[in-house]
């Protein structure tokens, strides 16, 4: 069994004699999905775990090739589903360097609007689901849960508005996007931007006043700067260990570059820095996504015509590699093109596969209850993970 | 009418009442959180407002499979429920409605209360060890832990309006409570104090949120009865709203007056009702806005923090106590 192989990862040592190995997954209240870690026990003491991943796999790249460039983004989206909008821009971004096509200014900022809209969405079910890891569905936890959901239908409300669809958009096309936005949509964004900059102080007032939501996240499940960059977490992971990362503006796409923002940093490392800099970047999100609204240019959405056929796209032969910040951290893809309608081989580098490798360094000498609040706050979607 | 025929319809009837309230505290607590939450909660069975919903549940758990799973220990999995039942209903026995109105009053009642209250560790430990299922015995562990850590506490609090009344009887003590700002919660700094005390320890008592653990579903599924479906299961949650509803009767009577309050006596039980529903709302809003802490920090809670207040107010309460009868006399 593969299982046994790969079994105790990190081990540490303690006085006890009896061990018990406890399956916490795949289905499991707390898996996030599909997640299988096996704990090996000291009492209430986690001395080892093993991570099982791939029970969510779909043959995604394999999918990539036998999918035409018009076809696959709204597969893409299927990847992260938590997030499907930087999924897709992450393919088309990867399509669009290798075939060096254009995107029209109006439509990079449709981008980024979506992207940062997603994004929020995006934190808003891991606060939920986060905060229901560790108070449980009978519980407080089920309370912040609700509201952060009732804030995430919101921004589907406004995506199914812009895409016809609430969680899997197809929103974005090979050299821009499919679709405008319809009248009165920008108002409505706004409102729903305000009214969650609000709601988050809520959030902050419910959470950081409360001692047993610090006593259960600070000094928990924390990675080292030397950790973090020998693991090669990314995303909110890497800025909550003391690292100034993001791919936002370290390599700005889609015209990042005219938009102002901050790129929250955290020292400590622990649950509560990775909730820290998840709450800043929702409120740096807000605002770009209101810079996006208002400097939203006039002109066409597409650089090329809208779907005819769907292998009206062809991308010369070459190769090359997108990679964009996702809500957990950098989204990559690889593509190698031969020339005709379909990629050759395409490579998507998941960043909550890399984020997840993270758990058997950080868990062993924790407790029972601490192993689903750390991984709730690395955030997986197995989706992404397991592709 | 004989002692024992008054005593036996009076155990019949409450006991049905008992059930009766439970089954209905369920669905107070359901609207309660789901007001909290920004939700409707139960809704369409029965109009208005989902009030045959309890009713439902019941009709629905009796009609479930009954899954013994097969390296189950049979004898102790299935007295478990039994076990576990028992002396969360026993505890009603003590507690007066109104004056006279009871099963008995007994002159030990809180001494009774307390000690068969803690009496349900065994049917809880029974059922995680006769599950056989890791979590299952986790959860019983972790129950064990718990409530030792917590019924110190919780026993010391309870003595304190025992020790302002001077009696052990529950009647004695509302008695004792009689007068306008007579209610020991309102007893200058002492009476607040035992009281918020006392509701800390009734939460991890009745293992609520954020005390928890051994239901913990993120982490232990559903923690010792994560094996027990259909009516097994149904006798579990009815002995711990049973239980839950029980302290919050205890709380009434210790610290808010029981049947105590304006108008003609005979509303006594229904004011008394209404505290014991303070109570219990009091405690589930804790429950609804709290995230669950750990295990070490829950008896770290206990031990160091609780303990030590509860003896403190205990032997303040004594002094005060003492000093007042000795100028008296």
């Amino acid at each position: 069994m593969a299982d046994t192989v790969a079994q105790h990862v990190v081990e540490i040592g303690y006085g006890g004699n009896e061990r018990l190995v406890m399956n916490m997954g795949p289905q499991h209240p707390s898996a996030h999905g599909v997640f299988r870690a096996i704990l090996t026990l000291e009492g209430e003491t986690v001395v080892a775990v093993d991570a099982v991943i791939g029970y969510l796999h779909r043959c995604h790249e394999k999918l990539a090739e036998t999918l035409t460039y018009v076809q696959y983004p709204s597969i893409a989206s299927k990847t992260d589903y938590v997030s499907a909008m930087t999924a897709e821009l992450t393919y088309v971004s990867a399509v669009e360097k290798v075939g060096k096509i254009d995107v029209p200014r109006r439509a990079q900022y449709l981008r980024v609007l979506a992207a940062e809209l997603q994004r929020v969405a995006s934190h808003c079910l891991w606060l939920g689901t986060w905060c229901m890891d560790m108070g449980g569905a009978l519980g407080g936890g089920a309370t912040v849960f609700l509201y952060a959901i009732r804030e995430r239908e919101l921004i589907l409300d406004l995506f199914e508005a812009l895409t016809g669809a609430r969680l899997l958009y197809g929103f974005h096309q090979v050299g821009g996007v499919r679709y405008d936005l319809p009248a009165g949509w920008t108002e409505q964004c706004r409102q729903t931007l305000n009214l969650i900059e609000q709601r988050l102080r809520e959030y902050e007032a419910m959470l950081e006043d409360n001692p047993f939501f610090l006593v259960r996240t600070q000094g928990v499940g924390v990675i080292s700067r030397e950790l973090a960059l020998d693991v090669g977490v990314c995303g909110p992971l890497i800025r909550g260990s003391g690292i100034d990362y993001d791919v936002r503006r370290a390599e700005p796409y889609s015209s990042y570059g005219e938009f102002t923002f901050k790129v929250p940093v955290e020292t400590a490392g622990d649950c509560h820095a990775r909730y820290r800099v998840r709450m800043v970047e929702f409120r740096e999100s807000i605002a770009i996504a209101r810079q996006a609204l208002d400097g939203l240019p006039e002109g066409p959405i597409s650089s090329r015509p809208g779907v005819k056929s769907v292998g009206q796209v062809r991308v010369p032969k070459g190769e090359g590699y997108a990679r964009v910040e996702g809500a957990r951290g950098e989204l990559g893809c690889y593509l190698v093109a031969d020339g005709g309608a379909k990629p050759y081989r395409l490579k998507w580098r998941g960043a909550s596969f890399c984020n997840l490798a993270v758990l058997p360094h950080i868990i062993p000498g924790h407790k029972i209850a601490d192993v689903v609040a750390i991984m709730g706050s690395v955030d997986p979607v197995f989706g992404e993970v397991d592709r | 009418m004989p002692p024992i025929l008054y005593h036996a319809i009076a155990a019949f009837v409450v006991l049905n009442v008992v059930i009766g309230l439970v089954t209905y505290v369920t669905l107070l607590e359901r609207k309660f959180a789901a007001r909290m939450q920004s939700r409707i909660g139960p809704y369409y069975v029965g109009w208005p407002h989902g009030w045959l919903q309890p009713i439902a549940d019941a009709l629905k758990l009796m009609m479930k499979e009954d899954i013994v799973p097969n390296h189950a220990d049979r004898w102790v999995y299935n007295l478990a429920p039994l076990v576990f039942l028992v002396p969360c209903m026993l505890i009603f026995a003590t507690i007066p409605f109104a004056p006279g109105l009871g099963v008995a009053d007994l002159n030990i009642g809180v001494l009774f209360f307390l000690a068969v209250s803690s009496l349900e560790i065994v049917g809880l430990f029974m059922g995680g060890w006769g599950s056989h299922n890791k979590y299952a015995l986790l959860s019983a562990m972790r129950a064990v832990n718990q409530i030792i850590a917590y019924d110190l506490p919780f026993v010391f609090v309870a003595l304190i309006p025992v020790v302002l009344a001077g009696s052990l009887q529950m009647s004695a003590i509302v008695a004792a409570q009689s007068g306008l700002f007579g209610w020991y919660v309102f007893y200058p700094v002492l009476g607040q104090l035992a009281f918020v005390a006392f509701l800390v320890a009734t939460l991890a008592a009745e293992n609520r949120v954020p005390f928890d653990i051994l239901e913990a579903e993120s982490e232990l599924v559903a923690g010792f009865r994560v094996e027990y479906s259909g009516m097994k299961f149904a006798l579990i949650q009815l002995a711990e709203y049973a239980h839950m509803i029980g302290t919050s009767f205890l709380g009434a009577l210790l610290f808010l007056g029981g049947w105590l309050g304006p108008g003609p006596e005979w509303l006594g039980p229904l004011w008394f009702l209404l505290k014991a529903m303070f109570v219990f709302l009091v405690v589930t809003w804790v429950r609804w806005s709290f995230v669950r802490i750990r295990v070490d920090q829950i008896l770290a809670i206990s031990w160091k923090l609780l303990l030590p207040i509860s003896l403190v107010l205990l032997l303040a309460t004594a002094f005060v106590v003492a000093y007042r009868s000795a100028g008296v006399a």
